[in-house]
């Protein structure tokens, strides 16, 4: 008898306890909330807005769309391993390495029209997602460099391959203190070549 | 020709961490050799096999970890674990069980919670008090110092002892712990002066009667007090090395003094005053060679001074209430686990962020 | 209080007016002030600062980089092959008060190409190369011997057209912060120098205290600060003296003897100790009332009024053991570490240290031939052993040494931890930004931690991912805004289409009636027609119009373009329209098979065509619709029968009608145009 009644009044006691402590959790859930962007917002903004739809998808948003219904998050190039590990953390899942069906990580590019070949046909206008490319049937184009996104689309459909995709120039203003890779320059007659010895 | 290249600075200032971990070891020295004339070779043998435990587990560590192991050891802070937990046991405990809570320190402790600079706790506190509650008993059994029994353990026989738990005629450690009272036959087992208040106080002696045993010859307990003064003075040698800042062994014994000075004006038959505490029990140690420890306390130097308090408030409280007599070990682990609160708290203001006004320095020129 | 001015309490606003009265009697008083840590690395001053300033002989060679301050650079004045005189200007001041720089001494351009720069990357950048020719013939110079006469914005003015940047290092342009709005406190001069080894500053204070003077002089008349104080490191007994000779029996100007300790000299640090007062997270010196020169600008901006010499030289320390003869010396701007250590008897060895700047702060140069440049104050060329390399970086044991000296009071060690972590919401949490990069924690550290290293590279990464998200955000702009106008367009082709079937059912109708009827139609223009394409009797005149003019064409032997889904009368048509909207159009026509060679269109109108294509790009969302619908006739390139209504729209409005039949230059073809 006593041994029951002890069971009863220990479940009795839990019971009130994990009510309380769901109404205190509830109660702090409500007055607590943080208000946050839809989670699609959220991807969207993560994502390099290449547009370049190596994902698969056409275009970034369509892509954050389709994370966000549970798409793996390694599929975007452009954005890297960076880009991976900051969707991990906010979709809270295991950063995976990049897909390799999708492409690698490169180096930033943008694209170059050699202009005394461009035929002015606009078919890269077209073709260009963030309208980057200036020019007009049967005249010259060229690639407003600071709005190119070097998403490639534009440098397939040229019909005399006049386009380059060329790697961007790092100044020292971007340099990212990275003493391993301190270029040895050869510059004008400068006799001496230097090999760098590099400790970090 | 080719270019060393570095980032700045291109100065250092030449002491590294294995010079700052060497250091500390060396000013232990004083500190041992006194637990040496009072409790005999026993200490000795204990740090030997502590050592000897600490780099063979290390390098496994580190071998498993795959990490550098050459570069692992040179740190020198299995050294200062190993040392610090052989000397805080009895000296003739039986050799497995610093066995043991060297590897512990070393593996669970140190190594399991990321290695050098990871762990959370002091891993010999953790080590000790590991060890304190699995085995109770000869983590208690400490010998009387030398004054009091007179007879002088040979080297042979504490190797004997810690072997097999019987001199080589025989007698127990409990036998060698006996000591004559002068009370005619009956001989007492020797406890720590600490153990003694307790026991006596929970025997309804005042703390004045217990006082009267031999144990306390001196100020707070023969022998004691001398290790006691061995570790200040090794202290010392540590500030003035500026090896550790002053603001936790300050913060500790300063708390302490006041904590006990403030109880025994209140209760003076209960408890103890501040000659006991500060002198006796692992006070020095801990105050200047244990809190310390820089991967296990607080950062800043506020924090450093609220960690001391603590410190000392558990030290106190543990000593005066608690079950076991001395405290250093729990209340350094208790306040282990306070850091990261501390430091979250104690972050200082950055400059450029506070009210704008900076803190005056005395007078121009 | 009497001194407490309205316009300074603002400028210091968290003062409270009695507060910032007992602030200034303290300072006036001399009271010092304490900056948290700070460390004291051996001295090593005596290594150069025994001997006097010597002059090198000219260098045959100068890398002279077009920037070498904050700021951005200014267009090429001269061109390779030119002779230029001593103190020439070889760019024009940059925009936003970027600087000109100087031939530093006569002699040929021999080039303009990318170089080393003076940079810890060594990166290329766009230099001037010139070959010296030894007379060091100078251009005409413009003193300004009295230099009261002429009002601030003049003397900022010159001393700006002189190129003067900040000294001390960073090589912010000197006339743009003297041109501070606001009423100032102080005028603090830095002559700390609190880096080991460099007496760059030391040295000048000895030798040119005077001029300093004069220096301070002119830039309180620019700025009318009353308080200067000069602040100088204890361990400068001899420049404390020839300072206080100097300053004896002037007005306003003092010497304050400040403990060494570094880094005293770091702007916010010499702030605070002389002050109290801290510069505010994101602010500058002026919002606290304070003004802070270098000794060596201070020196500099004497030569440029007094002198009208613009910025050629500057004071370089040449020091470490590697060098048999260290020292201090002038050396022009633009001239190579080589010269340099040459200069100064340098003897190399393998893996040597080259060392731009002190222990402390400087950079490693992966090689020699980079210039000094307004900012360089020393190089130092330690021995073998001189100044060991930090040995292997061990774990962090959390022992806080970092945090005691961290000047600015961060928690080194958690940046680090955050830094390894690529945490950056954390590391801005703890102030990464606040971190000066000193150097004092990773001087300090046990486990040896290149912790400025970590802070450096953490520091890049998080202006990377600023400027890309910058561009991330623009780049989504412009594809939703894309998708908006192809949605946009297709909707009006689709309505297009529709208009464009019924006016051809009307246009049958019409043609007929109006080859019946006589043809002199008088020629109104077009544009109410343009305005409201819907309407289809407006519609009707166009093409009327059109038709006209069509006929007119026809008798021209222009050659037939060969374009071939048009219909040769439309196509004309379309021809006419356009060579009455702009004359230069009929060449065009004649070269229709896709050929390299552009229209002959003149340079000017190129730019033209240029600037309005750019504007009409820009324009709102109305213009834009319009541009658009150009366009899409253009690039659709489709057979469009009736070109009547887009070609009337095309003439009424000039701007995007330039925009299609242009040529679009590039962006640095444009430039160049310009
Ligand atoms: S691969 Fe990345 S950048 Fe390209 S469209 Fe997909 S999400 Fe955007
Ligand atoms: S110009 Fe080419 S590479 Fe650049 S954004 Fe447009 S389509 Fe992509
Ligand atoms: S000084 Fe070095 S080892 Fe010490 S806390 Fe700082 S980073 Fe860690
Ligand atoms: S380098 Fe930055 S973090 Fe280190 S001491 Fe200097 S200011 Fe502090």
């Amino acid at each position: 008898m006593s041994f029951i009644s002890g069971l009863l009044i220990g479940i009795a006691a839990l019971a009130i306890l994990a009510l309380l402590s769901g109404v205190l959790l509830g109660f702090a859930a409500v007055r607590f909330r943080v208000e946050k962007d839809p989670v699609v917002e959220q991807i969207d903004s993560l994502l390099p807005q290449t547009q370049c739809g190596q994902c698969g998808y056409p275009g970034c948003r369509p892509y954050a769309e389709a994370i966000a219904n549970g798409d793996d998050i390694n599929k975007c190039p452009p954005g890297g391993q960076a880009t991976i590990d900051q969707l991990a953390d906010l979709m809270g899942r295991e950063a995976k390495p990049l897909d390799g069906a999708h492409g690698v990580e490169e180096v930033k590019k943008v694209a170059y029209i050699r202009e005394d070949e461009c035929i002015g046909c606009t078919k890269c206008i077209q073709a260009c997602p963030v309208d980057a490319i200036l020019g007009a049937t049967k005249q010259m184009h060229t690639v407003i460099a600071d709005e190119c996104t070097g998403c490639d689309l534009c440098v397939e459909p040229c019909p005399v391959d006049c386009i380059d995709m060329i790697a961007l120039q790092q100044g020292p203003e971007r340099w990212k203190w990275d003493l391993e890779q301190i270029p040895v320059t050869n510059v004008s007659e400068s006799p001496t070549e230097l090999a760098t010895e590099v400790k970090s | 020709m080719s270019f060393y290249i570095a980032s700045s600075p291109h100065a250092h200032q030449r002491r590294t961490t294995s010079d700052l971990m060497r250091i500390v070891a060396l000013a232990m020295i004083p500190g041992i050799i006194a637990q040496w004339y009072f409790f005999g070779w026993g200490v000795m043998l204990q740090i030997i096999l502590a050592v000897a435990t600490a780099y063979a587990a290390e390098a496994l560590c580190l071998q498993a970890r795959e990490r550098s192991s050459i570069q692992g050891l040179r740190d020198n802070t299995a050294l200062v674990t190993a040392l610090l937990l052989a000397v805080s046991i009895p000296p003739l405990a039986p050799w497995w069980v610093i066995v043991i809570g060297v590897a512990f320190s070393i593996v669970v402790v140190k190594h399991l919670y990321g290695g050098v600079g990871q762990n959370l706790f002091n891993p010999a506190m953790a080590g000790y008090v590991v060890l304190l509650i699995s085995f109770p008993v000869q983590m208690t059994s400490w010998l009387p110092p030398v004054d009091l029994t007179g007879n002088n353990i040979s080297l042979f026989e504490s190797i004997h002892l810690m072997l097999f738990q019987y001199t080589s005629q025989g007698y127990s450690v409990e036998q060698m712990r006996m000591v004559d009272t002068g009370a005619l036959f009956d001989a007492v087992v020797m406890a720590t002066p600490l153990d003694h208040i307790r026991s006596d106080l929970s025997q309804g002696l005042t703390l004045s009667e217990s006082l009267q045993a031999p144990i306390f010859g001196g100020i707070a307990g023969l022998g004691w007090q001398w290790v006691n003064l061995a570790y200040l003075a090794g202290g010392l040698i540590l500030l003035q090395q500026k090896v550790i800042q002053w603001h936790i062994p300050v913060s500790i014994l300063v708390a302490l003094a006041v904590f006990a000075g403030l109880g025994s004006a209140i209760a003076p038959d209960t408890l103890p005053g501040l000659d006991i505490h500060l002198l006796s029990g692992a006070t020095m140690i801990g105050a200047f060679f244990i809190a310390t420890d820089p991967v296990s306390a607080a950062t800043s130097n506020r924090g450093r001074l609220i960690y001391g308090v603590l410190i000392a408030l558990l030290i106190y409280v543990i000593r005066s209430f608690g079950g076991y007599p001395d405290a250093v070990a729990f209340a350094v682990l208790l306040a282990n686990l306070c850091v990261p609160i501390i430091d979250k708290y104690t972050k200082p203001v950055t400059y450029g962020h506070g009210k704008g006004r900076s803190k005056t320095a005395g007078g121009g020129h | 209080m009497s001194q407490t001015n309205a316009i300074s309490q603002a400028s210091v606003a968290y003062f409270s007016g009695d507060d910032l009265a007992r602030n200034r009697d303290e300072i006036a008083a001399g009271k010092l002030w304490r900056f948290p840590g700070g460390i004291h690395p051996p001295e090593r001053k005596e290594l150069a600062n025994q001997r006097p300033i010597a002059r090198m002989p000219i260098p045959k060679r100068l890398y002279v980089p077009l920037k070498q301050h904050i700021g951005q650079p200014g267009a090429l004045l001269v061109q390779v092959g030119e002779q230029v005189l001593k103190g020439q200007p070889l760019t024009a001041p940059g925009p936003n008060a970027g600087l000109p720089v100087h031939a530093p001494t006569s002699g040929v351009i021999a080039a303009i190409n990318d170089h080393p720069s003076a940079h810890p990357s060594a990166l290329p950048v766009p230099t001037i190369i010139l070959d010296t020719d030894g007379e060091d013939s100078w251009t005409e110079r413009q003193p300004i011997a009295d230099y009261r006469e002429h009002s601030a914005a003049e003397l900022i003015a010159h001393i700006a057209a002189a190129g003067v940047a900040g000294l001390g290092g960073a090589g912010f342009p000197t006339a743009q912060k003297l041109s501070a709005q606001g009423k100032l406190d102080y005028l603090i001069i830095n002559g700390a120098e609190c880096e080991p080894y460099i007496v760059s500053d030391d040295r000048l204070m000895r030798e040119h205290a005077a001029g300093i003077v004069r220096g301070i002089r002119i830039m309180q008349h620019i700025s009318g600060i009353e308080q200067v104080i000069i602040a100088i490191e204890d361990n400068k007994p001899e420049a404390i003296q020839a300072m206080t000779d100097a300053c004896s029996g002037q007005a306003g100007l003092s010497v304050r003897v400040i403990p060494t300790k570094y880094p005293s000299g770091g702007e916010r640090q010499l702030i605070q100790i002389l002050t109290g007062r801290e510069v505010p997270g994101n602010g500058l010196p002026q919002d606290i009332g304070v003004l802070m020169q270098n000794t060596g600008t201070a020196y500099a901006v004497y030569r440029a009024v007094i002198f009208g010499e613009p910025l050629l030289e500057r004071v370089i320390t040449l020091t470490g053991e590697a060098l048999s003869r260290p020292g201090t010396v002038w050396a022009p701007l633009g001239c190579g570490v080589e010269d340099l250590l040459e200069f100064a008897g340098y003897q190399g060895y393998p893996k040597a240290r080259v060392i731009m700047g002190g222990p402390m702060m400087g950079f490693t140069l992966p090689r020699l031939d980079v210039p000094v440049i307004k900012g360089s104050n020393c190089i130092l060329a330690p021995a073998r052993k001189e100044l060991p390399t930090a040995g292997t970086e061990m774990a962090c044991i959390r022992c806080g040494a970092c945090a005691d000296v961290c000047p600015a009071s961060l928690l080194p060690q958690q940046l680090y931890w955050l830094a390894r972590d690529h945490d950056h919401d954390g590391l801005r949490d703890y102030n990464l930004a606040d971190c000066i990069e000193c150097g004092a924690c990773a001087y300090v550290c046990p486990s040896e931690i290149p912790l400025v290293h970590y802070y450096r590279q953490a520091k890049a990464d998080m202006r990377e991912q600023y400027i890309e998200k910058q561009k991330a955000e623009i780049a989504k702009e412009r594809f939703e805004a894309r998708k908006a106008r192809l949605e946009r367009e297709k909707q009006e082709r689709e309505a297009r289409h529709a208009r464009a079937a019924e006016a051809r059912k009307q246009a049958q109708a019409e043609r007929e009636a109006a080859a019946a009827a006589a043809p002199a139609t008088d020629t109104t223009d077009a544009t109410p027609a343009a305005k409201k394409p819907n309407d289809r009797i407006a519609a009707a005149v166009a093409r009327a119009k059109a038709k006209k003019a069509a006929q007119a064409a026809e008798s021209s032997p222009e050659p037939q373009p060969e374009q071939a889904p048009m219909s040769k009368d439309d196509r004309v048509k379309a021809a006419v329209a356009r060579a009455k909207a702009k004359k230069a159009a009929q060449a065009a026509e004649s070269s229709p098979e896709p050929q390299p060679e552009q229209a002959p269109m003149s340079k000017d109108d190129r730019v033209k065509a240029a600037i309005a294509r750019a504007k009409a790009k820009k324009a709102a969302q109305a213009k834009a619709l319009q541009a658009s619908e150009n366009s899409e006739g253009k690039v659709s390139n489709k057979p469009e029968s009736l070109p009547d209504s887009s070609n009337s729209a095309q003439a009424a409005d000039p701007a995007p009608e330039a925009t299609p039949g242009e040529p679009s230059p590039s962006r640095n073809k444009q430039g160049s145009d310009q």
